[in-house]
């Protein structure tokens, strides 16, 4: 896979791509904490799909959050990606807030998109089970949250990776991001579009997430008619990373 | 020198062990500890207090806004003035806070401010904060990366509301009004004068400078900070090409006054403890929630803003690091006239009462202070004309209150 820098509407936008492989292309929409740059199950994936893998403006190297207000400008910005980049009728892979981004997206134009995977996508709201704040949580209140196993190798390195101060700015320019889209209350009208989703969907959680808790892939089942959950028990909120193989080949069965 | 009286209204039966106990004096401070009885007769004492304010000749007696708030009991500040302007005679009345985001649509506060200033004979002046990230992002569920741009936005729309002789048309991108025609209007031409509350940000210090408007640096931490701040600020006036006339500024701070340096330390250590370390008692994860500072400025950060270190201080530090100037009166007036100089800065905001002090100690505090401080500093800045002070009706133009 390689990095392409990426300019969208005469260079209003300017962000990093990862992209490669081969394959019906498919978009992958990061969540709240940024890019996945290098994370292997990109590379997974990319031996069957042409994989693109932007980050989203305002998220570590991505510009031009501030011509973005809501979320559903947020989507049409991806409408013009898709275009400007020629990438028709992709695969849309969502997680967490890209989750939430990849649901409206499809929701505004399905005929855009072909198969859609959400993954602790957030978006919706259910009284009995608030999401937390996470804009008020440190590093180690999030990996507590986020990860099944937070003790293991991947919660120490991600518990490393948070320690840098480099890291902690760009969250702080990523969470500054997401609170244009999820402050102070993630449900931004989902709900009276979510019923324009017709595409095959595949929703994938982690059954120890306690960001987005499971009740929230249940209630993504019940909105999208003839969808499909996949529950992955040895995760968190970060499935595609703490049970990578399990990931992939739930999401390629489907896609394939 | 212009002295101002500042109430911050605290609760004052936050309980001793308040901050091992909970998590925070804001935001999601347990509603449970306020008792609305013992609330009554504090919001009497404090409006006593600043009556007895202008009784004894403060320049001007100052509210603010806070939310969600177990040491600033004054949701809508208006309100507090209101009380006021029927009761004082001579103070400018100064409201550090409407936060203007925070009002939909904002030219409810052009209303509300427009009110005040005609019901007290023009004594009205304007502070416009940004607010706390507390307040304003927590509070009030106002999303943090676009507070600022919200707030410049409203405040083009209050000045508008107040100077536009006609009804206009509004076109926002947070408010849209197709009739701004606003009733009554306020006594004092163009508007009365517009204070920007800050916390020391660049952009704050320029806006100030641009629009001609006075800056009121409030911090709790006293002049050292003070210091700093107004340098960058006056370098800001310098940059905007305006004069260094210190009545551009203003800065906040502690005064704790007796009969001598020992017997203050008496009369007030208790009080200031509680107001360190209850009622400042904030977590880090409330101080800025992300997108309320610009990566600019959070850049820019010597070190990340935290109210949690203050526990550790005692009275002593309190006085030595200069958060509170205490002692006798000649102590006091000789410290605060010392650093008014060094800082140029024409208005003093006065925080005689703080903490759980009890309204004897705060008339005291009060009384010396109009005795025994504000005649030596009074003629300071004489040279200097203040164009950020109200401009009233004369007396004989004045409604008087009936007696009841």
């Amino acid at each position: 896979m390689q990095q392409s820098r990426v300019s969208i509407r005469n260079g209003k936008f300017t962000t990093s791509m990862q992209w490669g492989g081969s394959g019906a292309p498919l978009l992958f929409l990061h969540g709240a904490g940024g890019p996945m740059v290098g994370a292997p199950f990109l590379d997974e994936l990319a031996r069957h799909f042409t994989v693109y893998a932007p980050a989203h403006p305002g998220f570590g190297p991505g510009e031009g959050i501030e011509h973005l207000d809501d979320i559903i400008d947020f989507a049409l910005y991806y409408h013009d990606f898709l275009d400007e980049l020629q990438i028709d009728n992709p695969h849309l892979i969502g997680h967490s807030l890209g989750g939430m981004l990849a649901a409206e997206i499809t929701a505004l134009a399905p005929y855009r998109v072909n198969r859609l995977v959400l993954v602790g996508a957030v978006g919706l709201w259910l009284d009995e089970t608030p999401i937390p704040d996470i804009f008020i949580m440190n590093p180690q209140q999030l990996l507590q949250a986020a990860l099944h196993d937070p003790a293991g190798p991947l919660g120490q390195m991600m518990a490393q990776q948070f320690a840098a101060p480099e890291r902690q700015l760009e969250m702080y320019k990523n969470m500054s991001s997401t609170g244009k889209f999820l402050w102070p209350i993630p449900d931004k009208g989902l709900k009276k579009r979510i019923h324009r989703i017709q595409q095959p969907t595949l929703i994938v959680w982690g059954a120890s997430d306690k960001l987005v808790p499971p009740a929230y892939g249940e209630a993504f089942l019940k909105a999208i008619p003839g969808s499909r959950l996949v529950t992955l028990e040895k995760s968190g909120h970060m499935s595609m990373l703490e049970e990578q193989d399990a990931f992939v080949q739930a999401v390629t069965n489907f896609l394939l | 020198m212009k002295s101002h009286w500042f109430h911050l209204m605290p609760y004052k039966y936050l309980p001793e062990d308040f901050p091992q106990k909970y998590s925070s004096v804001w935001v999601d401070v347990p509603s449970q500890l306020y008792d609305p009885v013992k609330g009554h007769e504090i919001y009497n004492e404090y409006l006593d207090e600043l009556e007895y304010a202008d009784r004894v000749g403060f320049d001007g007696i100052i509210v603010n806004e806070h939310h969600n708030n177990a040491y600033g009991l004054m949701p809508s500040p208006n309100i507090m003035l209101a009380c006021l302007a029927r009761r004082t005679n001579t103070a400018a009345l100064t409201v550090i806070g409407n936060s203007l985001a925070l009002y939909n649509p904002p030219v409810r506060v052009a209303e509300e401010m427009a009110m005040l200033d005609v019901i007290s004979g023009g004594r009205f002046v304007a502070g416009f904060p940004v607010g706390s990230s507390m307040d304003t992002n927590f509070a009030y569920g106002q999303t943090p990366a676009t507070l600022r741009e919200k707030y410049r936005e409203a405040h083009d729309l209050v000045i508008k509301a107040w100077t536009s002789p006609d009804p206009f048309i509004f076109n926002g991108k947070y408010t849209q009004l197709r009739y701004v025609n606003i009733w009554p209007r306020p006594i004092q031409k163009p508007h009365p004068p517009v204070w920007i509350p800050g916390g020391g940000s660049v952009e704050t210090w320029d806006f100030t400078a641009q629009n001609n408007y006075a800056y009121a640096f409030l911090s709790y931490f006293g002049y050292q900070p003070a210091q700093e701040t107004m340098k960058g600020y006056w370098e800001a006036i310098d940059r905007n090409g305006r004069d260094r006339n210190p009545y551009r500024a203003g800065y906040l701070q502690l005064l704790a006054i007796s009969e001598t340096d020992a017997q203050a330390e008496k009369e007030y250590a208790e009080a200031a403890s509680y107001f360190y370390h209850r009622c400042l008692h904030v977590p880090d994860y409330f101080a800025v929630a992300p997108g309320y500072m610009t990566l600019k400025s959070i850049k820019a950060l010597k070190s990340p803003f935290s109210f949690e270190n203050l526990g550790k201080l005692k009275w002593k530090d309190f006085v030595d690091q200069g958060y509170i100037i205490a002692g006798s009166p000649k102590t006091v007036r000789e410290r605060l006239s010392q650093v008014v100089k060094e800082m140029n800065v024409g208005h003093v905001m006065t925080l005689l009462h703080f903490g759980n002090l009890s309204r004897e100690q705060t008339m005291k505090n009060t009384a010396l202070y109009a005795k025994e401080v504000m005649p030596y500093t009074k003629n300071l800045w004489n040279e200097w004309e203040d164009h950020w002070s109200p401009k009233p009706l004369e007396m004989k133009q004045r409604a008087k209150a009936a007696a009841l």
